[in-house]
């Protein structure tokens, strides 16, 4: 065991430059570390968002709101097809959460079934979404498979990520991190925005906008009473002119078919507005609808509220438009911007958001540094009081090395040090130096029991090392469970923890040995010093 | 004098298990005791440990009202006005506030059936209103129900999977006598650590947790030095009696317990006065922690062994052979 052989000194200088290389990224300024070649690693630590501050956002993907949404899409589309059929029919709606609806004329039951069929589609994997089957007196029922409704619900997922990306990158949050977790729910972890509350509102608005007509047949007295034709719905308006507008359920011209948003002033009025752009398709059809409708009013909703309800003075062609409302600058640049990024497929609701301001995550900062460094020092002055000069030494360089191999590893994975992740780091030292004591206190034993000096030191390597494993192993054990199943800063704990545990064992039992076979080389003793 | 090591006596002679009984007895009470503060009232999820709105959810927000002074009685009133319920509210110093006049941390639930995330934004409105715009918010926490309750599922399990693979590591490892011994010993140090969160009415969270689960690491850790000790001297001294082989293995072990044990205490005691209120608590946890194990793995792991007795290779299985017999394998 304490022969010099090549590999481990070769071992051994290469774990120091690799230590040496990685770790000085931390320790020079951004600016010099601009001016550094490509070729030497740059990374620094990354720290968490309670240490840089941010914030972190849960997000669910609200999957009854989606099916709702497209059970509503699916009972406007049946009466859409039956009218164009001309088949008349009662009692449309939903039962046991099925679209259930009435053919009026017997004779004509073949005919709609036919005919509804066409709504059917494939699935990505082939198979056909929508079953249609008879129910008694005269019904039909269409049911969405459970295979549809899950890839509908898998691309919900996929396609919100996509949007919220689109939306955060606006918003010029610097490297926000976007993931998937489990089925349903998103991660947004943003660093550096200060306010979530902002965040939040550009994340979790749908931002679905549609252009309906006013419905102006409909009295105020009638609205009241809740006199309502099947065809309109009442909406909330946040104008100011009226509480409710009733509104056709058919939208004129949806958000998907603009190109562009932006933030303007008016030129009269010099209140913010968004002016925004159709593309061709929206462009025709709102240039039908306005010429058609000139004096009456439509109106434009987002997430089923009225921003304004202008009257059509004359038809708007040219594929361009303005939105004004009760605006400020920033919320018309946030409509903007949720504009051109597009609407969400469905609800969004927060679950848990953690946001921790910069300065509080530099103080936590500071105080993890100070504590590091006194918690070290405490180490290594009990180690040189209590194994002197030599062995302590000797231990506390294995312990320099070692939280120098943790920053390096830690940099170049660019895993996650958390608040907890520090204190991981401080027992980690602390328990690395178990493994130098549990070959010392060997190498004491088998001096007690008359072995000679050489044979001691060999046994003690050899013979501690299995209680060594053993007890590193118990700890990685239980870094795996935490990494299974803590989120956030508790990963970063165990992440930080089982580092730790790979280099503390290495150097306290390789860099431990080199350097105690060079002094054994060098000074020939007669008996160790630690005993 | 100097190194310290030349006055550790090489060999001891201390006679625990002499005193096994008395300390089995005081930690089965103790254990007990844990118990029942950790579960009475046994109010559901958290009993009697002192929830965070990790497990608890809820909104926790720090805010900084420079220069104006904290309006405590105003914030009360509003934050509770908008939570309905449990409010809690203090003032809390940092270094450049050293009387706790500008800072504040208030914790609510949210009523059952509101939105978390608008009532979080109802009760920043009304500490600006109270305070002004200048009023900062330095942390502001929400967890919604559905998390909190995954979040305590997944904290307990994950305490329950890690005492199973120390069993089992421990059973793969040596025999099962000792994963029984270890395994009771987790549960001591786990159980009393509970009980200590308990009493103290120190906030139990997901970093509770971690702290916990590097409890059991290190509970393990030195467990496993003992019974390493334990085995290798079990085939050492074929004849000599179990209790004085338990003995000499933990006197043989007892100056490394103690050197490993007192760096832990001392790099934790840094962190626990300079780390800041975050990992104040942390550290706390993790010494007591750390004090328990090592008393775990000499007064319950070890006598647990004596208890159970021991198969000691074939001698011992066969107790009426002849002398002879060995020498002929």
């Amino acid at each position: 065991m304490l022969n010099l052989s090549r590999w481990k000194v070769t071992l051994v200088i290469a774990a120091l430059i690799f230590g040496i290389l990685f770790t000085l990224p931390n320790l020079l300024p951004q600016s010099a570390r601009a001016h550094m070649p490509g070729w030497l690693p740059g990374k620094t630590l990354n720290l968490g968002l309670d240490l840089q501050g941010g914030s972190y956002l849960l997000l669910e993907v609200d999957t009854a709101d989606l099916f709702k949404e497209k059970q509503t899409a699916l009972i406007e589309d049946v009466r859409k097809t039956l009218r164009d059929d001309q088949i008349d029919f009662t009692d449309l709606g939903v039962a046991n959460g099925a679209v259930m609806v009435r053919v009026t004329d017997p004779t004509k039951l073949d005919a709609a079934y036919q005919g509804l069929q066409r709504l059917a589609t494939r699935t990505a994997s082939g198979a056909i979404d929508l079953t249609i089957t008879r129910a008694p007196d005269q019904r039909l029922r269409l049911l969405y498979n459970d295979q549809a409704l899950r890839e509908q619900e898998m691309s919900a997922v996929d396609q919100s990520i996509e949007i919220i990306r689109r939306r955060i990158d606006e918003l010029g949050t610097k490297e926000p991190s976007i993931t998937r977790q489990g089925t349903n729910r998103i991660v947004v972890q943003a660093p550096g925005e200060s306010d979530p509350e902002r965040l939040k509102n550009v994340i979790g608005q749908t931002a679905k906008l549609t252009f309906q007509m006013v419905d102006d047949t409909v009295s105020q007295a009638d609205l009241q009473a809740g006199r309502i034709p099947p065809d309109d719905i009442a909406l909330p308006a946040t104008d100011g002119y009226a509480p409710f507008y009733v509104v056709k359920r058919r939208a004129l011209v949806t958000g998907e078919m603009l190109t562009d948003a932006r933030q303007a002033n008016d030129p009269q009025t010099t209140a913010p507005v968004v002016n925004f752009r159709f593309n061709s398709q929206g462009a025709r059809r709102f240039g039908d609808a306005t010429s058609r409708n000139i004096g009456k009013r439509f109106a434009i909703v987002l997430d089923n509220k009225i921003i304004s309800a202008p009257v059509i003075q004359s038809a708007i062609t040219g594929g361009n438009g303005q939105i004004s409302g009760n605006f400020t600058t920033e919320t018309a640049n946030d409509l903007a911007v949720l504009l051109r990024a597009g609407a969400l497929p469905a609800k969004l609701t927060v679950q848990e958001q953690r946001t921790v301001g910069a300065e509080l995550g530099a103080d936590a900062v500071k105080a993890g540094m100070t504590s590091t460094l006194v918690g070290f020092t405490a180490i290594v002055v009990f180690m040189l009081l209590t194994y002197g000069l030599l062995f302590g030494g000797i231990s506390v360089l294995a312990l320099l090395i070692n939280g120098l191999l943790i920053i390096a590893t830690m940099s170049l994975t660019q895993a996650t040090l958390t608040l907890p992740g520090i204190a991981g780091l401080i027992l980690t030292l602390a328990v690395a130096v178990d493994a130098n004591v549990l070959i010392y206190e060997r190498m004491r034993d088998e001096i007690r029991a008359g072995r000679p000096v050489l044979s001691s030191m060999e046994a003690g390597f050899s013979r501690a090392m299995s209680t060594i494993i053993d007890a590193n192993v118990t700890t990685i054990l239980a870094a795996l469970i935490m990494f299974q199943f803590g989120s956030g800063p508790v990963r970063g704990f165990a992440w930080t923890l089982s580092i730790g545990v790979v280099t503390s064992v290495f150097t306290a039992v390789i860099i431990t040995q080199v350097l105690l076979a060079m002094w054994y080389r060098a000074r020939r003793p007669k008996k160790l010093p630690i005993v | 004098m100097w190194p310290l090591i030349k006055i550790i006596p090489t060999q001891t002679h201390f006679q625990f298990v002499r005193l096994a009984r008395l300390a089995g007895v005081l930690s089965v009470l103790a254990v007990v005791a844990s118990l029942f503060f950790t579960i009475y009232p046994a109010t559901p999820p958290c009993g009697g440990l002192n929830c965070g709105i990790d497990f608890k959810g809820g909104t926790v927000l720090e805010f900084a009202t420079k220069p104006k002074l904290v309006d405590l009685g105003a914030t009360r009133q509003a934050v509770a006005h908008l939570a309905r319920g449990d409010v809690q509210l203090q003032a809390f110093a940092t270094a450049d506030d050293p009387n706790a006049q500008y800072h504040a941390m208030t914790r609510f639930q949210t009523p059952s059936g509101a939105n978390p995330a608008v009532l979080v934004q109802q009760v920043k409105g009304a500490i600006v209103g109270i305070h002004g715009p200048q009023t900062a918010f330095s942390r502001s926490d929400v967890v919604g129900p559905k998390v909190s309750g995954e979040l305590f599922r997944n904290g307990i399990m994950a305490l329950g999977l890690a005492i199973g693979l120390m069993l089992i590591y421990i059973w793969f490892r040596f025999e099962l006598q000792f994963g029984f011994g270890a395994v009771a010993a987790l549960f001591h140090d786990v159980i009393l650590t509970f009980g200590l969160i308990a009493i103290t009415r120190m906030e139990f969270s997901l970093t509770t947790i971690a702290a916990i689960l590097t409890i059991i690491g290190y509970s393990m850790n030195d467990t496993v030095v003992v019974f390493d000790r334990l085995r290798e001297n079990l085939r050492k001294y074929k004849k000599m009696p179990l209790r004085e082989v338990i003995d000499l293995s933990i006197n043989e072990t007892l100056s490394r317990t103690i050197i490993t044990g007192l760096t832990a205490i001392l790099a934790l005691g840094g962190l626990a006065i300079f780390g800041g209120e975050a990992l104040y608590q942390f550290s706390l946890i993790m010494m007591f922690g750390i004090a328990l194990g090592t008393y775990s793995s000499i007064y319950v792991a070890a006598p647990i062994i004596l208890l159970w007795g021991v198969k000691r290779g074939e001698e011992e299985a066969a107790p009426i052979k002849p002398m002879g017999a060995t020498t002929n394998r």
